[in-house]
């Protein structure tokens, strides 16, 4: 779009001023957080805190880490095949007038505004108490594939709904069937879109607090079966802010967090720009 | 199949949310529970015996002012800097800023709750007669925190009007400037409030970063440099010791904050539907 380039009124100025402003305190303090972050944590980041057990007196992150690691990897098992089926459900079956689909629409909408603590108290009365999991890695990975379902149905459905018509009436040109049509030709072709869903749910399943404290529990060990309790580092971060006394290690947590998260994003915009480039061709 | 478990799952939450909170709630009197202004929870409360008090005002007027100041605070940055990367914006920095967007919606809660500690809690104690740890805080940290959400939608309506409109503006005569903003933005108006409903909704549900800034103390106050307490605060704060009655209460006050939620959605929802279509 071609800009005027000199605006002839002073309240054009102004104007103009008022929305750099805005976008300088915007861009500002999220640079402001990571640089702060950054500048705080990095030195204190030392090799103890990556020992491999956990003790109060080097508040290791490992055992955390790990923690993440399994609780996100177990997430994504259960929620994408899920995720994924619904949404094809919703684009290639659901008839967008039946009873059936808008309730399924209107739920996840819900669902995607549920504060997650209220998550972390339903899985605390469900998964723990009603089912009896109790504190364990399986109640907090439950809670939170709910949480993150609606995220990973929503991309599927807009990656979905965006693949070419063409393609698919060329493939039952073919003489492919409907199930073959969705699985060989429309899935792939929505995948970039629907990895980079998948990635960021992850994200949101790293940065989780509020939903695992009551479910996963808080311990600082490693959880070794599905059953033990343990702590992902947000919740180590959490614990260690809330308590005061090892702030620096907070910093160095911290450090780790967000640089899982940018590497998360990162790997989710690539994907998404590899999606605008075969979209190009 | 897996098309209905969304639906079963939210029927689920409710079901279980609702039926270990909405008991209590009648038990205590819903009036009482909902405009008690006293706070003081106690584990052995029976319909016959009733020790403590449990009114959740405090908090029902918390998680308001606190979201109300975020979207004062929040919504008019957002929705210019939403203005700014559709209309402003080079193409070169475009490519820079709208990935930084993104980043910030996926900053866990609880770093933000920790720079507002660290930062922002500091500086109202060394600038304002507060401890710092205030309802300003809590209302700094989440007009931050709502800033992407707020962004990303304005965004999305801001881009989805016709360059007609906007090319009528400027071939009428009007500035760049004049154009967006008696033009386009008028006509986004229904994209760009839902998406301060939205904002509202995330401000309200948050807990972690709240938390940490907010002093927690569970009273009734209108000065924004006083600690106090919200509905989600108040439940992280006292589920991890609470036992009886005392824990029934904290998932009434779930009841509660569901219910704005659903009532947020649902205005939400009403504006999507209305939303203009060109």
């Amino acid at each position: 779009m071609k800009k005027q380039s000199h605006s002839g009124s002073t309240n054009s100025l102004i104007i103009r001023w008022i929305v750099y402003l805005a976008t300088l305190l915007t861009f500002g303090s999220l640079l402001y957080i990571l640089f702060f972050i950054f500048i705080k944590g990095i030195p204190n980041i030392s090799l103890e805190l990556f020992e491999w057990n956990f003790n109060s007196s080097n508040q290791s992150l490992v055992p955390s880490l790990i923690n993440t690691i399994i609780v996100v990897g177990l997430t994504l098992l259960f929620a994408t095949p899920i995720g994924v089926f619904t949404g094809v459900y919703l684009v290639e079956y659901a008839d967008r007038t039946s009873k059936v689909t808008q309730a399924i629409s209107m739920a996840t909408d819900t669902l995607q505004a549920v504060p997650s603590i209220v998550y972390g108290l339903f899985g605390m009365l469900f998964f723990r108490n009603t089912l009896g999991l109790g504190y364990s890695v399986l109640a907090g990975v439950l809670t939170v594939t709910i949480m993150v379902l609606p995220l990973i149905i929503r991309s599927t459905e807009e990656a979905m709904i965006s693949v070419d018509r063409s393609l698919r009436e060329a493939s039952y040109g073919l003489g492919a069937g409907k199930i073959r049509t969705i699985f060989q030709v429309v899935l792939p072709v929505a995948m970039p879109g629907i990895v980079s869903g998948v990635i960021l749910a992850s994200g949101r399943v790293i940065g989780e607090t509020a939903a695992l404290i009551f479910t996963l529990g808080t311990a600082p060990n490693m959880a070794t079966g599905l059953l033990q309790t343990g702590r992902t580092m947000a919740v180590h971060m959490y614990v260690l802010t809330n308590e005061g006394r090892n702030v620096d290690k907070a910093f160095a947590t911290a450090v780790v967090l967000v640089l899982f998260v940018i590497v998360v994003n990162a790997l989710a915009n690539w994907i998404s720009d590899k999606i605008l480039e075969t979209g190009a061709k | 199949m897996s098309a209905l478990v969304s639906v079963v799952s939210l029927v689920l939450i409710i079901t279980f949310i609702f039926a270990n909170g909405l008991p209590f709630m009648i038990d205590y009197g819903i009036g009482d529970f909902l405009f008690g202004q006293q706070w003081a929870p106690s584990p052995d409360w029976t319909a016959q015996d009733p020790k403590g008090a449990f009114g959740v005002l405090p908090m029902i007027l918390g998680s308001f002012y606190t979201t109300i100041g975020a979207v004062i605070i929040g919504a008019p940055i957002g929705i210019l800097t939403a203005i700014y990367l559709a209309y402003f914006c080079p193409e070169w920095l475009y490519k820079v800023l709208r990935p930084a967007v993104n980043l910030m919606a996926g900053i866990p809660s609880v770093v933000f709750g920790f720079f507002g500690l660290q930062v922002i809690v500091p500086w109202i104690r060394n600038s304002l007669p507060s401890n710092g740890l205030s309802m300003l805080a809590a209302m700094i940290v989440l007009a931050i925190m709502i800033l992407p959400t707020v962004i990303s939608i304005s965004e999305t309506s801001l881009r989805a009007v016709p360059s007609v409109f906007y090319n009528g503006g400027i071939a009428l005569g009007a500035t760049h400037e004049r154009s967006v903003f008696t033009v386009v933005f008028p006509a986004a108006r229904s994209g760009v409030i839902s998406s301060v409903v939205l904002g509202m909704g995330r401000a309200i549900g948050e807990t972690m970063a709240v938390q940490l800034v907010i002093g927690n103390q569970a009273r009734i106050s209108f000065n924004i440099l006083d600690g106090i307490r919200t509905l989600t605060t108040n439940i992280i704060l006292e589920m991890g010791y609470a036992s009886g009655t005392h824990r029934t209460a904290l998932i009434s006050t779930a009841v509660v904050l569901f219910f704005f939620i659903i009532l947020i959605n649902a205005v939400f929802l009403i504006l999507k539907n209305r939303g203009e279509s060109y």
